[in-house]
């Protein structure tokens, strides 16, 4: 095993708009990325160029010493030693469950006991040992993307990507799914790069997230360091909740922002506007702050969700553990804000 | 570092130039010298008395006069029955559906021989009815009529299926609205459901018409026998009386053939054109109308025609197999088995033609699916100009006419081959490849609707498990397309097994095919025996449709042609 480097990869399918443009990135050995972007924002693209199914137009995809891919050539999928689990989980129906997830043994000329030892040990670590002679139109959604998951254990492949697995899930089996991916990529050590349109999924799973927006990476980090100091307009809107508001805010400031200077820059009114993130966990009540009106007051179950309007007409965000009414005129105070 | 391919595609290097040289040896070369020799003889004045011949001119006119009449017939019969099985609510739909498609796949001269049988003075059924017209009273389907008749007969099921494709996308509830808005039944059929259903008709017109000008195996039986030709009889005739001008000749009238089948499409194509309706929203259940008490008057009225198109010439058929001789009467006394015994046990030409038919049945249905398995892989994996070139180049050896494929077969291989100094003219080779040329596409159409069908993503597991091309190809492609292939194979030796009009033209002395042999049987005046034969493939078909038919729940929607 060994890092995984995207270099400069671009695509371009000759629709005028290349698919994936100039990404460069490194996944460390054993992490476990997650491509999150808006559908169409070219994420699957890279996954399938990691994969072998596309080649890329220019740059190069670099594992550990093997150059896998660039424009003048690529490896074919099928001597990558890379698994997969496609959004559609891809189960072969004419094959039991059992044949299903040894195929690749089978291919790499794996049979008899041994064959059936590692299948059965694949299986079980899905636990879908009492399955491994049904056929895959027999298994619920959970167990056939447990089925593709096993196919992925059976050999130790360097890197396992998974293409959306959990969009055709409903919620519930959705968390137990998250549980298992965890524990697959403890258990194998494998590099793992998951394509999710779900920021969830992605801060749940991933130890680094990459943001994608429209064939471009915007930024790679940690979930936590993602959350806290996104880069730019793009991946602030993109991950986690928050409203953008524009202020006139001076650029040799720190860009964790506290509450005297956003109370001075809304009292200024000239001078640059620029960007900032407020989370809405950073809105609170408070008689000390400015008055923001309530345009509208939901119920979520743990706590009201509060859409706020500044006098400037700027849209917040904010919680509360109270039902406020809508129209209200009432002090808020914003503890701390990020510069985009 | 490993060595990287620049192959980035799924498929092998060799696949692309393997398809493209079997689809030019296959279509592409024949078509090709066809439309070279016609050409040349056309330039070079040779055999241009064809045209100042009056025969060549009422060829023509019978041709056009047949094919135009048997398109009427075939759009009146067919449509009925596509408007009332699609759209009401009349009991026993599939059973009506096979029952009327059946007369397509049996082959002409069966169903022209059936015809012969069940009326005309000799006709063993009308005998032992005792309603036969007298002796030496003039048979009635020997007449540009009965062409005409027996042609849209023959190909009203193409109408037919052409509309219930259509009628079938025919969204529910565009009717319902329709007759909320307030519109009676027949305001909704006037104003909703004819222009959306227009377009199958035209196509369905357009290719009962195509089907007419080109087919041989009508006007061969109950053309000849009076002296009426039309184009492809002209032909055969031609050939038969071989001598020097022919090929000349030959060339010249498939160019004809082909222009009036063109001309047809190209009417086609003008009536179809700013008809291209988008039919949007639910296309599910298209019941829409009860019948009431004219819905027994439609069953019984269906019950009829298919008595007289397809239960008595049937019967006619059998019992003119069942007598001993030509003009007796079907009685406990007369029946024998005689002619079966003779056909299976005695004659040789019979014998051979079942070797020869099982043969090249047999070959070209197993020997095509090899191509046809490749060549859908391709087109499905490298959608495109150039698939839809090959897919184009594949279809027109089938859609041609029959007669004119043969001729092109026959000017290609007429002198010895190249390089190695033999002739396959004559043999049963060059027969076999012709048939290859003709059942391309047949055999094509189910495994490339399977492959396009097959998630994508089921080769790429395959890869990335590190499977290779064939590995791929045994594992997964092969028994997941299998039923799809399955199909091919039986569709392609259903057609060929009676296939007459490119064999009509290619045999020769001991290479007589089934439809061959049925034809010679009934021009030397063994009705019997033909009907006996004709008999035993009526079965054979009835057998092969029903065995597709329990296949078909395992088959991509489309593959069957009597089904949709």
């Amino acid at each position: 095993m060994a890092q995984l480097i995207l270099n400069h990869l671009s695509k371009d399918f000759g629709t005028g708009r290349a698919a994936v443009c100039d990404v460069s990135l490194t996944v460390r050995e054993g992490g476990f990325l997650a491509l999150l972007g808006p559908s169409g924002c070219g994420k699957t693209t890279v996954l399938r160029m990691i994969a072998g199914f596309e080649q890329p137009t220019d740059g190069s995809i670099v594992l550990g010493e093997r150059t896998l891919a660039d424009a003048s050539g690529a490896l074919p999928p099928e001597k990558r030693n890379m698994a997969m689990v496609f959004q559609s989980y891809a189960l072969w129906p004419h094959m039991t469950v059992a044949q299903n997830a040894g195929y690749p043994l089978k291919v790499r000329g794996v049979t008899g006991a041994t064959w059936e030892t590692r299948v059965r040990e694949a299986l079980s670590v899905v636990r879908l040992e009492e399955f491994a002679h049904r056929r895959p139109a027999d298994l619920s959604g959970g167990q056939r993307q447990r089925v593709a998951l096993a196919r992925c254990l059976v050999t130790s492949p360097d890197v396992v990507l998974l293409d959306e697995p959990l969009a055709n899930l409903d919620r519930h089996l959705k968390a137990a799914m998250e549980e298992t991916f965890r524990e697959f990529h403890a258990r194998s050590g494998a590099t793992m790069i998951y394509v999710t349109h779900d920021q969830g999924e992605a801060m749940a799973l991933a130890t680094d997230i990459a943001v994608m927006s429209e064939g471009r990476l915007m930024q790679v980090a940690s979930p936590q360091e993602i959350y806290a100091r996104p880069e730019g307009r793009i991946v602030g809107g993109l991950v986690g909740q928050g409203a953008i508001l524009d202020l006139p805010l001076p650029d040799h400031d720190p860009r964790l922002v506290p509450w005297p200077t956003i109370e001075a820059a809304f009292r200024q009114t000239a001078g640059q506007s620029r960007p900032m993130l407020v989370r809405p966990e950073h809105v609170v009540s408070d008689p000390h702050g400015i008055m923001l009106q309530v345009i509208s007051c939901v119920f979520e179950g743990e706590r009201f969700a509060l859409s706020l309007r500044t006098a400037g007409g700027q849209n917040l965000k904010a919680y509360s553990a109270t039902a406020m009414e809508s129209g209200l005129l009432r002090p808020f105070l914003i503890r701390q804000g990020w510069l985009l | 570092m490993p060595r990287l391919s620049a192959n980035r595609s799924s498929q092998p290097v060799w696949l692309l130039p393997f398809v493209i040289i079997a689809v030019c040896l296959l279509s592409g070369l024949p078509l090709a010298r066809l439309l070279y020799a016609g050409l040349r003889f056309s330039i070079e004045g040779r055999a241009t008395g064809l045209f100042s011949e009056p025969s060549t001119w009422f060829a023509i006119r019978n041709t056009l006069t047949t094919a135009v009449g048997g398109m009427v017939i075939s759009v009146l019969a067919g449509a009925t029955f596509a408007f009332v099985i699609t759209l009401t609510d009349v009991r026993a739909k599939g059973f009506f559906s096979f029952a009327f498609v059946l007369p397509m796949m049996i082959p002409p001269q069966v169903t022209a021989l059936a015809w012969v049988q069940m009326s005309g003075p000799a006709s063993p059924l009308l005998k032992t009815l005792g309603i036969a017209p007298p002796l030496g009273s003039p048979q009635p389907l020997y007449s540009l009529g009965g062409i005409a008749l027996l042609l849209g007969v023959q190909h009203a099921p193409l109408v037919f299926l052409a509309l219930k494709a259509g009628l079938a996308s025919l969204p529910r509830d565009g009717v319902e609205a329709a007759r909320l808005a307030g519109a009676s039944p027949l305001r909704v059929f006037r104003d909703i459901i004819l222009p959306l259903a227009l377009p199958g008709l035209i196509a369905g017109a357009a290719i009962a018409f195509v089907s007419g000008v080109g087919n041989f195996g009508i006007p061969a039986i109950l053309g000849i026998p009076a002296s009426i030709f039309v184009l492809p009889t002209l032909i055969y005739s031609r050939l038969s009386s071989f001598g020097a001008g022919t090929f000349a000749e030959m060339s010249q009238l498939s160019m004809v053939i082909a222009v009036i089948a063109g001309l047809g499409l190209v009417i086609q194509q003008r009536a179809l054109k700013g008809r291209d309706y988008r039919i949007i929203g639910l296309s599910g259940q298209n019941a829409a109308f009860s019948l009431g008490l004219w819905r027994l008057v439609a069953e019984v009225g269906f019950s009829l025609v298919l008595f007289f198109v397809l239960v008595a010439p049937l019967a006619a058929l059998i019992a003119s197999s069942l007598v001993p001789a030509y003009g007796v009467p079907l009685t406990p006394d007369t029946v024998s088995l005689d002619a079966f015994a003779e056909i299976l046990f005695r004659q040789s030409v019979t014998l051979t033609a079942f070797a020869n038919s099982l043969f090249l049945a047999g070959t070209t249905a197993c020997g095509l699916l090899l191509f046809t398995v490749l060549t859908a892989y391709l087109l499905a994996r490298r959608p495109g100009r150039l698939a839809d070139t090959i897919t184009g180049l594949i279809e027109i050896p089938y859609a041609l006419p029959g007669i004119v494929l043969a001729v092109a077969f026959i000017l290609l291989f007429a002198a010895p081959l190249p390089l190695v100094n033999v002739s396959i003219y004559g043999t049963i080779w060059i027969i076999l490849i012709a048939y290859f040329s003709s059942f391309f596409a047949v055999s094509l159409k189910p495994v490339a609707s399977a492959f396009l069908q097959l998630d994508p993503s089921l080769e790429e597991a395959a890869r990335l498990s590190g499977a290779g091309f064939g590995r791929r190809m045994r594992d997964i492609l092969v028994p997941l397309i299998a039923p799809a292939a399955g199909a091919s194979v039986i569709l392609v030796f259903l057609i060929a097994c009676s296939e007459l009009t490119v064999s009509a033209l290619l045999w020769s002395a001991g290479t007589q095919t089934l439809g061959v042999a049925i034809f010679n049987l009934d021009d030397s005046g063994s009705s019997d025996l033909a009907s006996a034969l004709s008999v035993l493939v009526v079965v054979m078909v009835v057998l092969l449709m029903l065995m597709l038919e329990m296949l078909a729940k395992h088959l991509p929607r489309g593959v069957l042609p009597w089904r949709n």
